[in-house]
Formats: structure tokens, C-alpha cells, sequence
């Protein structure tokens, strides 16, 4: 089986893109194993993914992945520091219950974190609770208020300040628009956190010499 | 050992199969044990399927549960009612892919399907070993197969495979011989018993023990502790099970009746079941293999054994690729006791890939046609055995 990169859902093909060749990465809720298998296939990265889903961690066997069934809340406490190059949360992020614990756990395994989420502040989202007053509900965020896994509203200028606070760093920032079921899009430029429809970043610690230093 | 009769879902039948022997240890070379004792002259009974490549590099060895043995696949006659145990996993074309690798199981060290165990006879006395046969522990019954591994003229195997007790020997051939073993799926196994695991086995020896006709083991000469064997086995049959599985197998349903006997004989069906499969057992299992083998599963502690009391430091030793497996609905060897061993293989950055497969047949569901789980182990094993330079 092969994959391009263009087979990747959008947000995966940024991050796919920012990975260094011969890396050691871990996908957390990493699915049917797509991007994990790109970047073994694409970058010969040796790659870990944790998924809840038991068919989908049988998908990522079957792919030759190596894979971990199991809360990913829980699977990264295991890891000893700085086991990975990357960690990947791709579109998860939302479903966190604590997201304030969890990243300082995840920059404890891995180097740099990447961070992929639906931008709530999308100008569409916007518009549907000023005008209709919903809560959001759009092809990227399918689901009714009630019955929806994305328990935390996150927007890209929330995220940025969250990084702060934290005292991490942000290394690097993409913020995208998409469109075709999230297949293609574009890096948005100019008034990113209105146009933008998913916000990926790439946090690290600060620097040695600085607050946090490795 | 199945109990469930299966039929080729996918791949073929190995056809006809031979059980073969291998004799080592012979005076004055005897075999050290763990608990301390010598034995020898050592038989081990095995079956091997499939072809051994020229470099060597596509063995697989299947490692036997509890009441298992060397067949376990395949028939042994035209006429042979039953195939092997595990006769849906290995196969040409199945899971276990005999047309690509060499597949060998042995019985254990201890048993009595063919190799050396308490029912066969002492070289000393002339008589069945009975009592006086020696405490075997996994780490012997490994270090045994390894003797026949090497005999094979294998210096690496592919993969080892196994449930449960299996599951046990899968750990103890990936921490003792690191360096033979380029994979290994433990399926519905642990790292040691619960007290509930122990519990179990202590009733069932003492059920055998308590039969008179047990007489300290020296029963080879007249009856054989059938009852005491029959009520261990039924014991097991249920820890094997899950309350799920015996309600949609069995639920209280009658047996051939319509109302109660009032009276002590079979009632239910599940009675019905459990004195069948105690019957069944007494006709090819031995009462002392049983007490020596499940003593040699309540001892393994591979904490203990490998890790000074860590088994994080245990799982230091390992170098294999992993898949682990568990099922849903077990409760001998729960889910949460895969995720220990997991754990500690994470811990040391080991390459583990883990899997808990749904399903209701409690411990038993490793022994019963699952495509989920024929699956998985057929494309671990793809990708391992790409990745095998022997």
C-alpha cells in the first residue's frame, strides 16, 4: 500500500511536512494509521500510534503499524522523557478533558509537540451564532451541542495565549482553511483566527539558557 | 485440547501429520532444573509443519495452553475425527501460513502428550515417576524447547507464539533468549497469576487430590483419580468461560427434560456440559501433569524471575517486536494484566503493538475461529517477518 501526501487529510499534510526524515513520532489518536504510515512510507519515521478504536487499531496492524489500544490520557504517561522527536494531536485536542495537564505530559515524552484543532473562531461560526444564535455546527464540527465530542471551544488566539501561559514557545504556526472534506486548502495569511478553519502548531519548550529549558 | 470443532474459514488443512520425538539429556549429562533437581533422560514430543527455508529465518514456534499439546494442526489419520487445536490458525493459506514458514510446537516439559512428565516411566525405578518426578517450572519447559530448537538447527526463530499458559512461555522465550527471538505475540496471557488465577488451580488440585483413588500420586498401577480430574476440569471449563458466554451457550436451559428431577442427576445443560468435558478430559490428561503444570503457572512471576521485583527491569532484557493480545470478556487473565506487560515494554521503548479484541467467549475466545483475530496475527506476522534479517 502507498500513500501520497496528497491522500492525507489537509491538516496532516502540514504536519506530514514539517516531520525531519528518520524521526521517532508518536500519533496520538492516530486512526486508521494514515499519516503514521505516510511518514514510514515518505521519511522512513519510526512511528507509534495510540488509538482507543479497537478496529482501527486493527486497521494500523494490518498497515504493519505498531499500535496501542488505549486512552491516550492515560498510554503517554508510560513513555520515558524524550522518547519521541514529535508528538502528534491531530483534531483532538477539543476532545481533551484537560488539556492543561496534558500538554506539559506530552513536552515530558517529546521534543516538539504538534497540535492540530478546528478553529472555533471561524468566521462562519461566528455568523451562525450571531445571526441564528447555535452553537456550532458545520461540515468540520458535525455534531448537535449535546451529543458532540469536542467538549473544549478552542479558537487560534485562545491557543496562542494558552501557550504562554504555559511558558512554552510556539516554533512554528499554520493556520489553514480547507475545503473537499478537509482533503485540500490553503495556509491563510491575513486575519487567520476569522478565516482560518483549523489552527496546527508546533510548541516546544524555551530554549536552553531560558525558562523551561531542557 | 479445543473443544470447539472448526472448520477452515480461510486457507486450507495441513492434512496429514506425525508427532515426532527428541530424547536429550542422557546420564550423566542430566537436565538442571530451576527447582534445584536433575532429569534425564528428556523426551520431547513435537510436530513441525511447513518447510524451513534455506537461511533459516521463517520458524515459528507455537507454544500449548494448560491442557494443550503438540498437535496443533491437522489430522494424524484418513479417519481422525478432530483436527489439531488450533487447526483455524494454522494452515496453508491461513493465519499461520505453513505455505511461508516452518511452524513447530512441542508439549511441554511436565506434560503428557508424548514428552517427559510425571506418567512416564523413572529410568531409576523402573515405575511411572509419579511424585517423585521433579517440580518443572516455564523457565524449564523453555529451556527445553530451546534444546529442541537447536537440535532443529534453528538459530533464530521468527516468532513465538501462544495463549495463556503459552502466553507465559511467549514472555519466558522473549526475557531468557533475547537474542533467538525476533517476535512474539502473547495472547490472553500475564505476567503472573492473581490470587484469583491461584485460587482456582489450589480447588482443582485439591479436587484431584481429595480423590481416593488419587493415593499420592501412585496411581498408575489400578483406577485413575478420574473424579478429582473430571471436577478440576470443570473448574476450569467455567474460569475459561464468562458469565456472558455460559448465559448465551447455556443460559438455564434444561437438559433433554421439561422439569426438575428433583434428584442430583443433570438438570441443566450446563451441568450437562461440564460433566462432558470432565469425561472427555479424563481420557487423555493425566491427574499429575495437571497438579505439576498448573503449580509451574502459579509460581511464574516474571517480576520476580527477571526483574529483582520490576517489571519494568524484566522487560530491560527484551529485544523482541510485540503483539499483545487480549480479550473483552476474560477474566482468568483480564485485560488489565496485557496492559501491565505493555506498560513495562514501553517503558523500555520496546516496539509493542497492543490489541484488546471484543469478544464474549471469555479466556477461551483465543481457541475459537475469530477473523478480527486471525487477521491481526497474520499481519504482524507479514510485517515481522519483512523485517527479519536472520
Amino acid at each position: 500500500m502507498s500513500l501520497s501526501l496528497k491522500d492525507l487529510r489537509f491538516d496532516l499534510q502540514i504536519i506530514a511536512s514539517w516531520i525531519e526524515p528518520g524521526s521517532k513520532v508518536i500519533d496520538l489518536g492516530c486512526g486508521r494509521g494514515d499519516l503514521l504510515l505516510y511518514l514510514r512510507e515518505h521519511k522512513g519515521v519510526k512511528g507509534i500510534g495510540i488509538e482507543k478504536d479497537e478496529a482501527e487499531v486493527r486497521e494500523c496492524i494490518q498497515k504493519g503499524l505498531t499500535v496501542i489500544q488505549g486512552d491516550l490520557n492515560q498510554e503517554v504517561l508510560d513513555y520515558p522523557d524524550q522518547a519521541f522527536d514529535y508528538v502528534i494531536l491531530s483534531q483532538t485536542l477539543q476532545q481533551i478533558y484537560t488539556p492543561h495537564l496534558l500538554l506539559p505530559s506530552l513536552l515530558r515524552i517529546g521534543r516538539r509537540v504538534i497540535v492540530s484543532f478546528p478553529n472555533f473562531a471561524h468566521w462562519t461560526i461566528r455568523l451562525d451564532l450571531l445571526l441564528h444564535g447555535r452553537a456550532p455546527k458545520n461540515p468540520q464540527l458535525p455534531y448537535e451541542w449535546y451529543d458532540s465530542p469536542n467538549i473544549r471551544v478552542i479558537t487560534i488566539r485562545d491557543f496562542r495565549e494558552f501557550i504562554h501561559r504555559l511558558g512554552y514557545r510556539v516554533i512554528r504556526e499554520a493556520p489553514v482553511s480547507t475545503y473537499n472534506q478537509d482533503r485540500q486548502g490553503k495556509i491563510v495569511r491575513r486575519w487567520a483566527n476569522l478565516r482560518a478553519t483549523y489552527g496546527i502548531f508546533m510548541v516546544g519548550k524555551e530554549e536552553n539558557g531560558r525558562k523551561n529549558g531542557n | 485440547m479445543s473443544e470447539y470443532i472448526t472448520h477452515d474459514r480461510r486457507g486450507r488443512s495441513v492434512g496429514i501429520v506425525q508427532k515426532k520425538y527428541f530424547t536429550f539429556a542422557y546420564p550423566p549429562h542430566l537436565f538442571p532444573l530451576e527447582c534445584g533437581a536433575k532429569l534425564g533422560p528428556i523426551t520431547l514430543a513435537y510436530e513441525t509443519y511447513g518447510q524451513l527455508n534455506a537461511d533459516r529465518s521463517n520458524a515459528i514456534l507455537i507454544l500449548h495452553a494448560l491442557s494443550g499439546d503438540s498437535h496443533v494442526a491437522g489430522y494424524y489419520s484418513e479417519n481422525d475425527p478432530k483436527p489439531g487445536w488450533w487447526d483455524f490458525m494454522v494452515g496453508p493459506g491461513k493465519a499461520i501460513d505453513t505455505e511461508k514458514y516452518f511452524v513447530i510446537c512441542s508439549n511441554i516439559l511436565g506434560g503428557c502428550a508424548g514428552s517427559t512428565g510425571p506418567s512416564s516411566i523413572n529410568p531409576n525405578t523402573g515405575r511411572p515417576y509419579a511424585l517423585e518426578f521433579p517440580f518443572v517450572t516455564i523457565g524449564d519447559m523453555v529451556r527445553a524447547q530451546r534444546v529442541l530448537i537447536e537440535h532443529l538447527g534453528i538459530r533464530k526463530l521468527l516468532a513465538v507464539i501462544g495463549g495463556s499458559l503459552g502466553g507465559m512461555q511467549v514472555l519466558e522465550w522473549a526475557l531468557r533468549y533475547p537474542e533467538m527471538v525476533h517476535a512474539a505475540i502473547p495472547i490472553a496471557t500475564t505476567t503472573r497469576h492473581s490470587a484469583l488465577a491461584i485460587a482456582f488451580n489450589e480447588v482443582a488440585r485439591q479436587a484431584i487430590m481429595a480423590d481416593p483413588n488419587w493415593r499420592g500420586g501412585n496411581y498408575y498401577d489400578g483406577p485413575r483419580p478420574e473424579m478429582g480430574l473430571a471436577v478440576a476440569r470443570m473448574i476450569g471449563h467455567i474460569t475459561y468461560l464468562s458469565d456472558r458466554a455460559l448465559r448465551r451457550k447455556f443460559g438455564r436451559r434444561l437438559q433433554n427434560k421439561s422439569h426438575f428431577s428433583f434428584g442430583f442427576e443433570v438438570d441443566f445443560q450446563v451441568e450437562s456440559y461440564l460433566r462432558y468435558q470432565g469425561r472427555k478430559f479424563v481420557e487423555r490428561f493425566d491427574a499429575n501433569s495437571f497438579l505439576y503444570i498448573t503449580k509451574a503457572a502459579d509460581y511464574f512471576d516474571v517480576k520476580r524471575q527477571h526483574g529483582e521485583g520490576s517489571l519494568v527491569k524484566a522487560f530491560s532484557k527484551a529485544r523482541a517486536r510485540f503483539l499483545v493480545i487480549s480479550f473483552s470478556s476474560d477474566w482468568l487473565y483480564p485485560t488489565y494484566q496485557s496492559r501491565e506487560m505493555v506498560k513495562a515494554m514501553k517503558k523500555n521503548e520496546l516496539d509493542v503493538s497492543f490489541c484488546e479484541i471484543e469478544a464474549d467467549w471469555g479466556h477461551d475466545a483465543f481457541l475459537i475461529p475469530n477473523e478480527k483475530f486471525e487477521e491481526l496475527v497474520h499481519s504482524f506476522l507479514e510485517r515481522v517477518s519483512r523485517e527479519f534479517e536472520p
